[in-house]
């Protein structure tokens, strides 16, 4: 039997060994490097001995095409979107000595981001933003969901956890000096991100429809408000209208789950997309050593 | 058609067959190429125009509309107040949000001698704090009005005497209509307590210069209407 694969392209194809490592007409290299005489009936690469039958060598031969269809999938993938280079580039590339753990608190952050994107698709589906529904659907979530106290207790405290990352992120790239030429853009964006981050926090909050959360939210629309000229169109704005109405909450609801979500995954993208283009800076202690190691090199 | 591009020093020539762009019409004065990239950017950006521009009116079109209806709401009888000590009533401002839309107004009767009462037969009193817009209340044994949040403290008249606010506790306007005491459009007022403002959000500050610098919103009603 023979899964019906697509061809391999040239690269993943297997290459015939090296002169003297391994006898010709070898299988698939599959790392062990033994001799496989795949014909049915003859041998079962195990020294010639006689097989006890056609169903061991079918086993085998099934293990063999089975291992091939994952390369064979990305192969395909890869003959028709040419994404290999770029993945490869991605997963390769070089990072300086002296990476060390504090470089994954951007990974966690956005680990944390992607956390709270799922949980906050999924709260969505039983979130009702109505004035007389909001704080009764959260409620239901609570408490008759199944698993709804776990998925909205990520929610709520993934977001805390998002910030506090967001915050270790930035004091990294700060002591770090990874924020210097050519990574200005980086950090701006990073900036950008922060404030969304918070932004989400707060437009987040009213959404339990709690005594606290509607204070909170009270207290943080006058805030904007508190500027000059602009500040009580901001809040008009926020509001929509001078006073806290439906149209509030669900204006709320719209900028939490769609708007800052929306800017903040493409600026991510952003934001990786430079920092793979101009990758990572080394820790600062290394920086003398490895200037002399470079000037020895060169001469 | 081959001239040499012109020197610097000299003004750019308004045919692209001076400007030594290669392939260009005699009399053109911008390339095929160049049209076409407008004309792609122009219609890029109409498109883009036709359905943003009504969906970004559509997101802020609430701010210029009055968001409460001006009606007056009754809220007892005149014997009920006294002028020595306040009433608290609970009014309706925003239908269908529930205790959201509700507020609190602390009423007396007006004293007929004080010329800073805006010859008005009852003085309501707003609750929302003039810091950042907590509920305040009134404690009567000191006379103040006092907000849990951040330690505003008003007087008697509701004028700052204590804690961040910036201006006096808004006003409703009252009247007697038909034995019923109702209470009518939110106003704001500055120290001097001697004019009815258009109702500013807490936080604006609206003695002198500031009434400017905050200026009255297209969503707040006239007071005196």
């Amino acid at each position: 039997m023979k899964l019906p694969t697509p061809p391999l392209p040239r690269a993943l194809k297997p290459k015939p060994g090296r002169p003297g490592s391994r006898p010709p007409g070898n299988g698939h290299a599959n790392g062990d490097g033994k001799v496989q005489d795949l014909r049915p009936g003859t041998s079962d690469g195990n020294g010639g001995r006689p097989s006890k039958g056609g169903s061991r060598i079918d086993r085998e031969q099934l293990k063999e095409q089975a291992l091939e269809v994952p390369i064979g999938v990305a192969g395909w993938l890869d003959e028709r979107s040419g994404m290999s280079p770029f993945v490869r580039g991605l997963a390769y590339r070089k990072v300086p000595r002296g990476t060390n753990w504090w470089y994954t608190l951007g990974s966690a952050t956005m680990f944390a981001f992607v956390a709270q994107a799922v949980t906050g698709v999924f709260l969505a589906m039983y979130y009702n933003p109505a004035p007389s529904e909001a704080y009764e659907s959260i409620s239901h979530i609570t408490n008759d969901v199944f698993l709804g106290e776990f998925v909205r207790g990520m929610h709520k405290w993934g977001a805390t956890v998002m910030v506090i990352l967001i915050f270790l992120h930035m004091a990294r790239t700060f002591f770090f000096g990874a924020y210097k030429y050519p990574r200005e853009l980086n950090w701006v964006i990073g900036v950008v991100l922060l404030v969304l981050t918070l932004a989400m926090g707060l437009s987040g909050y009213l959404l339990p429809f709690d005594q606290r959360g509607f204070w909170a939210t009270v207290v943080a629309v006058n805030i904007n408000a508190s500027a000059p000229v602009m500040g009580p169109y901001i809040a008009d704005f926020l509001r929509g209208g001078s006073e806290f109405t439906a149209t509030t909450l669900s204006r709320f609801y719209s900028i939490h789950m769609l708007i800052i979500p929306g800017l903040i995954a493409a600026l991510i993208g952003a934001h990786l997309y430079l920092v793979a283009k101009l990758g990572t800076t080394a820790p600062p202690w290394l920086k003398a050593e490895k200037a002399k190691a470079l000037n020895q090199e060169e001469l | 058609m081959a001239t040499k591009p012109t020197p610097k020093s000299k003004k750019r020539s308004a045919y692209a067959s001076d400007r030594g762009i290669p392939a260009a019409y005699e009399g053109e004065t911008v390339t095929r190429r160049r049209f076409m990239e407008l004309n792609a950017l122009a219609v890029g950006g109409i498109a883009s125009a036709a359905f943003g521009l009504p969906a970004l009116g559509f997101a802020v079109g609430p701010m210029f509309s009055k968001t409460v209806q001006s009606v007056w709401k009754g809220v007892g009888s005149p014997a009920d107040f006294t002028a020595e000590e306040y009433i608290p009533k609970v009014i309706t401002l925003v239908d269908d949000v529930g205790t959201a839309g509700k507020t609190t107004v602390y009423l007396r009767r007006a004293n007929p001698d004080d010329p800073d009462e805006f010859a008005q037969p009852f003085v309501a009193i707003s609750n929302r704090c003039m810091h950042v817009g907590c509920p305040v209340r009134y404690v009567q044994a000191s006379q103040r009005f006092i907000c849990p949040c951040h330690g505003g403290i008003y007087d008697f008249q509701g004028v700052v005497i204590g804690g961040p606010p910036v201006r006096p506790l808004d006003r409703f306007r009252t009247r007697v209509n038909n034995g019923v005491v109702e209470v009518g459009n939110r106003f704001s007022v500055t120290d001097a307590l001697d004019e009815m403002y258009r109702p500013r959000d807490p936080s604006n500050q609206l003695n002198g210069l500031w009434e400017y610098l905050y200026p009255a919103r297209p969503t707040t009603p006239n007071p005196r209407s």
